[in-house]
């Protein structure tokens, strides 16, 4: 009836996985009983939850990042003090087997369930806006993107409490996560869980590529759009292009486990360096679907807050296409030692050197797009200037790995996974913690607090380096990595060092949420009335902020480069408002529960696979093809905003805009 | 066929002189919602790709079990593709039926377009069903995994297909031709459908032609 679950899956004896499972039920229950005690179901069931707002989805998405942040940190303090334990006659508190549970659901969760939740929802946020439209190309579908992966980060966390994670790593390579060697449910949740995200995520880049190239405000031409869009746009095609491939990769290896397959199997002339080579596919373009994105937060901050145009945006846009393309042709550097011969890694490892050169240009256009600019050394700032000194030297370290005689003599070692670090935190979470202080204001009316902004800024600057510096010495020294116990004690002060750096970026977390929590008690001093808080230069700064559910009364009329900058220079000049047009009724999506019913489920059918119940699996894909069918059958997906309601609300914009205008024109 | 016509299946942008690039503001749903299912179409080529290198990379490792030469069969699979590419001729009809708004012949050619695909689905089966009684299943060897698994997922794309057929039918039934958004899901089918014409030609040659060469 159950398949293989049975009451031995609650893990009653083991504390740890136990305990924290029963703090994380009691924290979600009073959450859920405060909301109901408040009275705030309904609103964030219509306002949120069946929202097809992009601006909505793309905070439930960084709110989903968040958490996720907090559960993937709690993983590396864990193997962080286990390493600074275990030394020696020491066994540390994390036996083998939960220990490398830990290392692998840190990078599964960081990667898919963090800085992809984080980087879509930016983009699901700020998009639409800066191209100056209403919603995304399909907002429906947008809704259940979200909620697949939800419903992905929901087995992963699910894990905890029934049955167990995989053992295998982040990629789970076989033959290791193979029937034979992992038989267990761990492999199974991994698997399941990402399949189930995957298709959320390729679903969202069909979303933002036909958005971005087929949705646009008039004259918002190619050459036009903000870098962020184009990089947007980059990340999205990279999806496309190689998401399907882990999905097949993955579809494989569970062929292989549930169906005795002989796929990458050390029998039945299976070949499990075709899963290396797959799934590297993927893999490597996957960093550029983070890094692309995160290079164009950075485009947008560095030329708002110096006060500048964009240095260099067209060769800023050949760069990002140029990673774009070359991105598929490096994924062997992964495995030199796979043993493919001199001349093959002789040619990875120059594409790999090749692909170093565009992201150079970009680094050298944010230098000179701040050189000579009036520079405000906001939050974002910091994070730009803490980016470009890292990212420069996490470069560094990897075209050092993308030389293969290096690559052999420190693959698989710590110094790989510091340098690993040093760009995913250097550019994609600096990246993203710039996003988040930037765009904060659009979405919620009022700033963060910069004090406390920039205090956090220096614990992750300060905790990464007192973190990973140790690392790559370690790796010199030959210290491997997903080490659960060190025999040599002469390690002890580099490991010290960097649980030292990891207790101080636990402190900037903290400092995220009280920051969070201070700004808004203290909302009433710091909102902004005016919609552009930093004198920006991108369509998503003339609506207000928050911006009306459609975003735009009338769609911007785009003259020139930066469409916003363009239009507040002709206000000033003139010392007026454009003309007040005509205003139309505006069509806007229905909310509808069609995602929620899907990711449902999606978690249902997941869950009795993993455990072998397969009656229930039945009954979940039924289920998600009566939601769909049942979403196909309505007529109506959109209700009408009257065009009385769009000028009452476009007045009060109006209102707010003259009086800025007022002090800008008493400015200048 | 005249403006209205086009624009009713979504070749044209209602008549506008629209460049269809989105220059000059976004684009009408009847471009939006095929370009989207194209680019959905492309991500799925995309998967099948990985397929198509895996039984590349594999089709020698046969673990000392048949090989292709021993197991395929020209005839069969050539009445199977005639089966598919009749049903890419009568979605075709379909979909001008359906663009006159001609109930009979839409239903008509979208259940001979069905049935054709049941027809490739049963000798896809009874091939499977064949081999796996021969003991040429696909835990025999990596070769098999790769050769059950590509086909097999072209297989499970057409039965997805045919469910869609079927949903579509009798939506076409319920709601008729008005509703703008029945005239952009048939239109998506057609596309879908086609597709999988396009994979199964590669499947023929790469698969079955290369394999059965002496």
């Amino acid at each position: 009836m159950f398949g293989r679950l049975t009451w031995d899956a609650i893990p009653l004896d083991q504390p740890i996985p136990l305990i924290t499972s029963i703090v994380v039920i009691l924290v979600i229950a009073a959450i859920a009983i405060w909301i109901w005690r408040k009275g705030w179901w309904p609103y964030l069931w219509n306002e949120y939850i069946t929202s097809t707002d992009h601006k909505r989805i793309g905070v439930m998405y960084i709110v989903l990042a968040l958490v996720m942040l907090v559960r993937g940190f709690a993983d590396a303090l864990m193997m962080r003090m286990q390493q600074s334990l275990a030394i020696g006659a020491s066994q540390g508190y994390l036996p083998p087997e939960h220990y490398d549970q830990i290392f692998s659901a840190h990078g599964t969760i960081m990667i898919f369930f963090m800085a992809m939740p984080f980087i879509i929802g930016l983009m699901n946020f700020v998009v639409p806006l800066q191209l100056g439209v209403r919603d995304v190309a399909f907002p429906t579908m947008n809704n259940v993107s979200f909620w697949l992966t939800a419903s992905g980060a929901l087995l992963v966390n699910l894990s905890l409490f029934i049955g167990e994670f995989a053992r295998t790593g982040w990629l789970a390579f076989p033959p290791l996560s193979e029937k034979a060697f992992s038989p267990g449910v761990g492999v199974d949740y991994y698997l399941v869980a990402l399949q189930i995200a995957g298709v959320g995520t390729v679903l969202t880049a069909v979303n933002f590529v036909t958005t971005i190239l087929k949705i646009r405000a008039p004259g918002m031409s190619y050459m036009r759009m903000p870098v962020f869009c184009w990089t947007s746009l980059a990340a999205n095609l990279l999806i496309l292009a190689a998401f399907p491939v882990l999905t097949a990769t993955y579809a494989m290896l569970m062929l292989d486990r549930y169906l005795g397959f002989h796929f990458f199997t050390n029998d039945g002339g299976g070949n499990s360096m075709l899963y290396m080579n797959l799934i590297w596919v993927w893999g490597h373009p996957e960093v550029y679907i983070l890094a692309l994105p995160a290079f164009g937060i950075f485009s947008e901050v560095a030329s708002t807050f110096s006060g500048k145009p964009l240095f260099g945006y067209r060769s800023m846009v050949f760069a990002t296409m140029a990673i774009c393309i070359i991105s598929f042709c490096v994924w062997l550097h992964h495995f030199f030692t796979m043993g493919a011969g001199a001349d093959v890694n002789a040619i990875f490892g120059i594409a790999s050197m090749i692909i170093a050169v565009p992201t150079g240009v970009k680094i050298f256009n944010w230098l000179f797009t701040m050189y000579g600019g009036r520079v405000r050394f906001t939050v974002p700032m910091h994070y730009l200037i803490g980016f470009m000194v890292t990212f420069a030297l996490g470069g560094l370290t990897g075209v050092l790995l993308a030389i293969p005689p290096v690559d052999f003599v420190v693959h698989n070692s710590m110094f790989l996974v510091a340098h690993f670090h040093n760009v995913i935190i250097g550019a994609v979470v600096f990246a993203v913690m710039a996003g988040y202080t930037y765009w904060f204001p659009k979405a919620f009316g009022f700033t963060l607090d910069e004090r406390l902004g920039k205090i956090i800024f220096w614990c992750w600057f300060i905790g990464f380096y007192l973190a990973w510096f140790p690392e790559y010495a370690l790796g010199f020294m030959g210290a491997t990595r997903r080490l659960q116990h060190i025999s040599d004690p002469s390690w002890t002060p580099y490991l010290t060092v960097a649980l030292i750096g990891a207790l101080v970026i636990l402190l900037g977390i903290i400092l995220t949420v009280v920051q969070l929590l201070y700004s808004i008690r203290t909302r009433d001093r710091r909102r902004d009335l005016t919609g552009d808080p930093w004198d920006g230069r991108t369509l998503e700064w003339l609506t207000l902020s928050p911006p009306p559910h459609f975003n735009f009364a009338v769609l911007p009329d785009v003259h020139g480069e930066e469409a916003y900058w363009t239009r507040k220079l002709t206000a000033i000049r003139e010392e007026k408002l454009i003309e007040e047009p005509k205003y139309e009724d505006i069509e806007m999506p229905l909310n509808t529960p069609v995602g929620v019913l899907c990711a449902f489920f999606a978690s249902m059918t997941g869950f009795a696979v993993i455990w072998y119940i397969w009656w229930l699996a039945i009954l979940g894909l039924i289920g998600s093809f009566v939601a769909m069918v049942w979403y196909a059958w309505h007529d109506e997906h959109e209700h009408i905003i009257p065009a009385a309601e769009v000028a009452e609300l476009e007045r009060e914009r109006r209102r707010v805009r003259g009086e800025l205008l007022k002090t800008l024109t008493v400015q200048s | 066929m005249s403006a209205t016509e086009a624009a009713a299946i979504g070749l044209t942008h209602g008549g506008s002189e629209d460049t269809g690039l989105g220059h000059r503001g976004p684009e009408s749903k009847s471009i939006i919602v095929p370009y989207g299912f194209w680019l959905f179409v492309l991500s799925d080529i995309i998967l099948f790709s990985a397929l198509f290198a895996t039984y590349a990379s594999l089709v020698h490792a046969t673990d000392g079990g048949p090989v292709t030469n021993e197991l395929f069969s020209r005839n069969l699979v050539a009445v199977e593709t005639g089966a598919l590419l009749l049903s890419t001729f009568t979605c075709g009809l379909a979909i001008i039926a359906a663009k006159r708004a001609n109930m009979l012949w839409t239903q008509v050619w979208l259940l001979v377009t069905g049935l054709f695909g049941l027809v490739f689905l049963a000798i896809e089966i009874s091939e499977f069903a064949m081999m796996i009684g021969e003991g040429a299943g696909p835990q025999r060897s990596a070769f098999l995994s790769a050769f059950f698994t590509l086909v097999g997922c072209h297989g499970a794309h057409v039965t997805a297909g045919l469910m869609w057929i079927g949903t579509m039918m009798a939506q076409i039934w319920t709601k008729g031709f008005g509703p703008p958004q029945v005239m952009r899901r048939l239109l998506c089918l057609s596309i879908f459908w086609h597709a999988l014409d396009i994979i199964w030609v590669a499947i023929f040659t790469i698969v079955y032609l290369i394999g059965t060469l002496p």
